[in-house]
């Protein structure tokens, strides 16, 4: 237990020695340093888990301090690690698909230029997510929290001679620090409030011994630090409403798709809450929102994916309505389903990617759905796995997306928030439809390919078919450990609620239901009867052109912020106030000056008749001055 | 080693002077870089043997000057001017490297740098108030020749703008200094013992706490005492706008530790919401500027006026996150945006523009380049886990502890910071190279890869171990503290019947 400080350590040391030397080594060096430290962490997050399994529960708790960081005065932040059972489960997550990632990208990323680049940059990602969950206090699991979002920039952007890439890259980071300046006051106040940025030291205080009460029917300054620190969330895990920079973040590289924007970074507000659930379950309201803003997302994004027609953005916005599901669970203090459902989808979502990314090269990096269909017999092990995956998503009964939707669900109806269970039914019918809908474009029906794509559709190498089989099996099975996982969360997250209820039977048909509706639709429409999507998008006219435009949020937003900020800072600071007002007042003193020394010049003739006539204009100057004054 | 501050101090100008009696550029080159070195190891070992465990004045040289008026050549050095006499110190050598591509008259530009450095070291050391006066002065010229001399093409304008401006300054300055001497009865310009003995009426303080602040708020500088410098800074020659953005604007916020703090504390703490909300205005209005740059060296210095923002802010915080953050941005602002200026250099000696609509796609052609920019750039936006953010963050968590309001307005400022320099590297770096000068650009050469190499691992050092510099100011800004504290805050308590800080 004691090396579990290296596990983000190491794949540091692979960003440094990529990013230093790897331009001069083979591509062989370059993948195998990078996969293999990562292979190394995902060893020791195994063996810390198990060491903490065979420890007594209320032991699992380990520190591990590597150096004072931040000290000022009475602020004190150190460097130092956590291990418990929540930093155990994400971190052998983030390493496990990590490294599946990584093994897939060999073959997906050899061919192009700046291998190594692409390396140094996934590492440096692993290290910056391992120690965002392993922080042990709410400053350095901001360093992991922007480390991440500056990896997530960097390979969005990572074909940066594209202009939409470096774009989407600018805007994932920006909007990303829209957030962030939530999280920071809330750190800030959170040091103002506790005096320690220590998770442990918080909780507490913020336990029944300490000072801090609910602050249920008040709004106080618990709910304003757990409110600012949701912002933060709502940007990393794009959520309404700072959701718009993950569709854009698809011009990166697929399996970066796959990796930070699916299955790991874009779940670290979900992480951030489950870590600080103690604070969360004394501030009802926030929980509310958290569950609300969650639940909304899910269905909002569901609806846009409904009628998109670029394959990774239809996946982008499943990620934004499954991670808005997440959110509903811890909303509604359903913390370990939470995390239950970030495993579920990180492994359901990877393969997503992974599959789609597969497709994509098979076709020269063709996205749109509608120009594909029929790939089922070019691309076997990659439709077969996808279809895992789509089964998963869709909630169908005995796979692990049903267990953890179903779960979420239960939590919703059990702790009464109704509402909120109904919508996520109805986002469930949405998903199983969104999802079948593209895997039926895809892989059924009539092939629409351009003709020059349909020689050489080929699958990909071993190094990219195993991750996706792998992959493919913890998504159909992954789910059943859920029992568990709750009990070995329960140290963190608290003893699990009470019984799931009365009604979760009738809830578990209900899913299955919700899920058999969605895909009985998409079949209808995608391959008995295809002419109805058509017509059917004809009937909806504008209803259709909105969710098509994405509800003009993007346009909407531009408006409102970014052109107004430039036209105000340039035409009115810059060129009014700099320039005109505060210039102008300077360089008019400057003219005062010049002006009058140009008439004091004038009094220097050198003529003595001139002179003569200022000594009189003096003198009676002066005696003017003495007469007057008396 | 006796005299050691002395040595240190006068060391660049006995190089200057010794140039004169060096023939070729070559020799006059190396000679000004390892005078400078030599400068920088002194500094080093002031550095080491400076005890960080005493608040008092360290390596004190005392000397009479000028008898008549008990003026003194009293020198010393506390945690807060040991760190700006190193900052000096590093950097210098950095800008003779740079002005390697210095062709004229090369002899008079490495003379006025290293005099330059002289008159720098002199201000942070000095605690005689007419010896810092002298310094403070004397630094001027040298930089305003290197401007005036070295300059680009509007560089008469941006010379005459930067001396008119901090002339009116000290002007006010120099006035208060005298009142100091004279009003008070103090017939002493030892600024120890005016701390130690003089206590002012309320009224005479407010007059020359602004004599001192006006002059102070210029060089910071602070909203909206900022137009000289974007035209400074983007005439200036690159090591001029090194050293100007690198040291001089921490004369400014220097003096404001030194001076208004503990000479006037009941007028500082009075007025601190107001200069705090310059100070923020600064920040904000400096990025929203910054934003909308054309040329690279104006960005970088409208970016200065709101990185300068948060150092104000922190000191006016009167607590320690907010005034260590505020000395630690100072050291961090000097790196980064010393670096900034360093490759804005760099590319202007290639292409002989500053225009970022010239460039795009340099990732392409000159990709070392690009690498080092992009850390530089996640330094000066406060990337946490490199320098700038240990400061920012501190700076803010003091000023949010002494007002929340003013604290989270000026947070805001990140975001902007984010925004305006990432666009910039994007217009710059990356898309497709659209201007054919731009695609066989030699890539970083040895002597340019030397000098930005040790500003980054500064970059990382300072992110990750602040506590090399944060332990040797500890003492001197608790020392301000207190001051601030037993002094400052009893005219608030009786007048407003409201303490700052609940």
């Amino acid at each position: 237990m004691d090396s579990f400080w290296l596990i983000p350590i190491l794949p540091l040391v692979g960003f440094l020695a990529n990013g230093l030397v790897g331009k001069r080594l083979p591509k062989q060096a370059v993948a195998w340093i990078a996969c293999l430290v990562v292979a190394a962490s995902l060893l020791l997050s195994a063996r810390a888990f198990y060491a903490l399994m065979q420890v007594p529960p209320e032991e699992r708790h380990v520190i591990h301090p590597l150096f004072t960081w931040v000290e000022s005065g009475d602020f004190v932040a150190r460097f130092e690690f956590l291990l418990d059972p929540l930093s155990a489960v994400m971190m052998l997550l983030v390493t496990g698909v990590g490294l599946l990632i990584h093994v897939y990208s060999v073959g997906y990323m050899w061919a192009g230029e700046g291998f190594y680049r692409y390396f140094a940059y996934l590492n440096l990602f692993m290290s910056s997510m391992l120690l965002l969950v392993a922080a042990n206090n709410l400053l350095l699991m901001f360093v992991g929290w922007e480390g991440v979002g500056l990896c997530s920039y960097l390979l969005i952007g990572y074909w940066y001679f594209k202009k939409s890439a470096s774009d989407a890259g600018k805007k994932a980071f920006v909007v990303n620090r829209v957030g962030d300046f939530g999280f920071l006051l809330g750190i800030l106040l959170a040091f103002l409030t506790f005096q320690t940025l220590d998770f442990q030291a918080i909780f507490q205080q913020l336990g029944p011994e300490g000072e801090f009460a609910a602050e249920s029917g008040k709004w106080g300054t618990l709910s304003w630090i757990a409110f600012l620190l949701f912002i933060g969330a709502t940007g990393k895990s794009a959520q309404v409403p700072l959701y718009v920079w993950l569709p854009d973040a698809m011009e990166g590289p697929t399996p970066v798709s796959a990796l930070i924007h699916a299955a790991t970074m874009v779940t670290a507000g979900v992480y951030m809450v489950v870590r600080l659930n103690p604070l969360y379950s004394l501030t009802p309201g926030v929980s509310g929102l958290v569950a609300t803003v969650g639940i909304f997302t899910a269905f909002y994004a569901a609806t846009i994916a409904l009628v998109q027609r670029d394959i990774k953005r239809i996946l982008a916005y499943s990620t934004i309505s499954q991670i808005g599901y997440m959110f509903a669970a811890a909303g509604v203090g359903g913390y370990a389903a939470s995390i239950f459902h970030l495993s579920t989808h990180a492994y359901f979502k990877a393969l997503l990617f992974l599959g789609a990314g597969s497709v994509m090269r098979a076709l020269q990096n063709e996205t749109d759905i509608l120009r594909m269909g029929g790939l089922r017999k070019y691309l076997p092990v990659t439709y077969w796995t996808f279809l895992a995956a789509t089964v998963a998503i869709s909630g169908v009964p005995l796979t692990s997306g049903f267990f953890s939707k179903d779960e979420i669900l239960v939590r919703s109806f059990s702790s009464g928030h109704t509402v909120i269970g109904i919508v996520g039914l109805a986002t469930a019918v949405l998903t199983a439809f969104y999802m079948f809908r593209l895997f039926f474009l895809t892989f059924h029906g009539e092939q629409r390919l351009a003709p020059e794509l349909r020689r050489g559709i080929h699958e990909p190498p071993p190094s990219m078919a195993v991750p996706l089989v792998l992959l493919a099996l913890l998504s159909l099975f992954g789910g059943y450990g859920y029992g568990y996982l709750e009990g070995f969360l329960e140290p963190v997250t608290g003893e699990p609620l009470p019984a799931r209820g009365e009604h979760s039977e009738a809830l578990v048909l209900l899913t299955a239901v919700a899920s058999g509706l969605g895909i009985l639709a998409a079949y209808l429409f995608y391959v008995r009867n295809p002419t109805w999507a058509a017509a059917a998008q004809q009937a909806l006219g504008g209803a259709h052109r909105l969710l098509w435009r994405k509800y003009y949020v993007d346009e909407l937003y531009d408006r409102l912020f970014v052109h107004p900020l430039k036209r105000v800072s340039d035409h009115f600071l810059w060129r009014g106030v700099d320039e005109r007002v505060v210039d102008g007042a300077v360089n008019g003193t400057a003219g005062l000056v010049r002006d009058l020394s140009g008439f004091l010049r004038q009094m220097q003739t050198g003529y003595a008749r001139a002179y003569a006539t200022w000594i009189l204009l003096g003198t009676v100057g002066i005696l003017v001055y003495y007469w007057m004054g008396g | 080693m006796d005299h050691l501050l002395s040595w240190l101090i006068f060391l660049p100008a006995l190089g200057a002077a010794a140039l004169v009696f060096v023939r070729g550029t070559s020799a006059v080159r190396g000679l000004a870089l390892l005078v400078s070195l030599a400068t920088l190891v002194l500094a080093v070992f002031l550095f080491l043997r400076f005890d960080p465990g005493s608040s008092d004045f360290q390596f004190v040289e005392r000397a009479r000057w000028i008898e008549s008026f008990q003026v003194e050549y009293l020198l010393g050095v506390d945690g807060i001017s040991l760190l700006l006499v190193l900052l000096t110190a590093f950097l210098t050598p950095l800008a003779v490297l740079a002005s390697w591509t210095v062709e004229h008259h090369v002899k008079a530009f490495m003379a006025f740098l290293l005099l330059l450095e002289t008159g720098m070291l002199g201000v942070f050391a000095s605690l005689d108030l007419v010896l810092f006066y002298v310094f403070w002065e004397v630094m001027l010229i040298p930089m305003y020749f290197l401007i005036g001399i070295w300059g680009s093409e509007r560089r008469i304008y941006a010379a005459i703008k930067f001396i008119l401006y901090t002339m009116a300054g000290s002007l006010l300055m120099l006035v208060s200094i005298l009142a100091l001497y004279f009003l008070t009865g103090a017939r002493t310009f030892n600024l120890l013992e005016i701390l130690e003995t003089v206590q002012l009426p309320y009224g005479t303080q407010v007059w020359l706490f602004w004599g001192f602040f006006i002059a102070f708020a210029i060089k910071v500088p602070l909203f909206p005492f900022h137009t000289w410098l974007p035209d400074a800074h983007t005439e200036a020659p690159t090591a001029g706008s090194v050293i100007l953005a690198g040291v001089l604007l921490k004369m400014g916020a220097y003096g404001l530790l030194r001076f208004c703090l503990p000479l006037f504390p009941e007028v500082a703490v009075q007025w601190a919401p107001f200069i705090s909300f310059l100070a923020i205005v600064g920040i904000l209005y400096g990025a929203l500027v910054s934003m909308v740059q054309p040329d690279l060296k104006r960005l970088v210095a409208y970016s200065s006026v709101s990185h300068l923002g948060f150092v104000v802010l922190g000191i006016f915080a009167f607590n320690a996150q907010g005034i260590e953050g505020a000395t630690y941005q100072m050291l961090n602002h000097g790196i980064s945006t010393g670096a900034l200026f360093l490759l804005v250099g760099m590319l202007y000696d290639r292409r002989h523009t500053r225009l970022i609509r010239d460039f795009g796609g340099l990732a392409h052609s000159m990709p070392v380049y690009s690498s080092f920019f992009m850390i530089v750039t996640l330094s000066s936006i406060g990337l946490p886990g490199l320098n700038n953010f240990v400061g920012e963050f501190l700076a803010l968590q003091g000023a949010f502890i002494a007002d929340r309001f003013y604290g989270a307005v000026a947070a805001s400022g990140v975001i902007l910071a984010a925004a305006y320099m990432l666009w910039m590297y994007q217009r710059v770096h990356f898309g497709e190279v659209h201007l054919e000068e731009n695609r066989q650009l030699r890539d970083l050469g040895k002597r340019e890869i030397v000098i930005l190499v040790p500003l980054v691992v500064l970059m990382v050092w300072m992110g990750l171990y602040p506590a090399t510099f944060l332990r040797r100011m500890d003492a001197s800004v608790e020392q301000i503290i207190t001051r601030i504290d037993t002094l400052g805050r009893t005219y608030t308590v009786e007048k407003t019947s409201r303490p700052i800080r609940p």
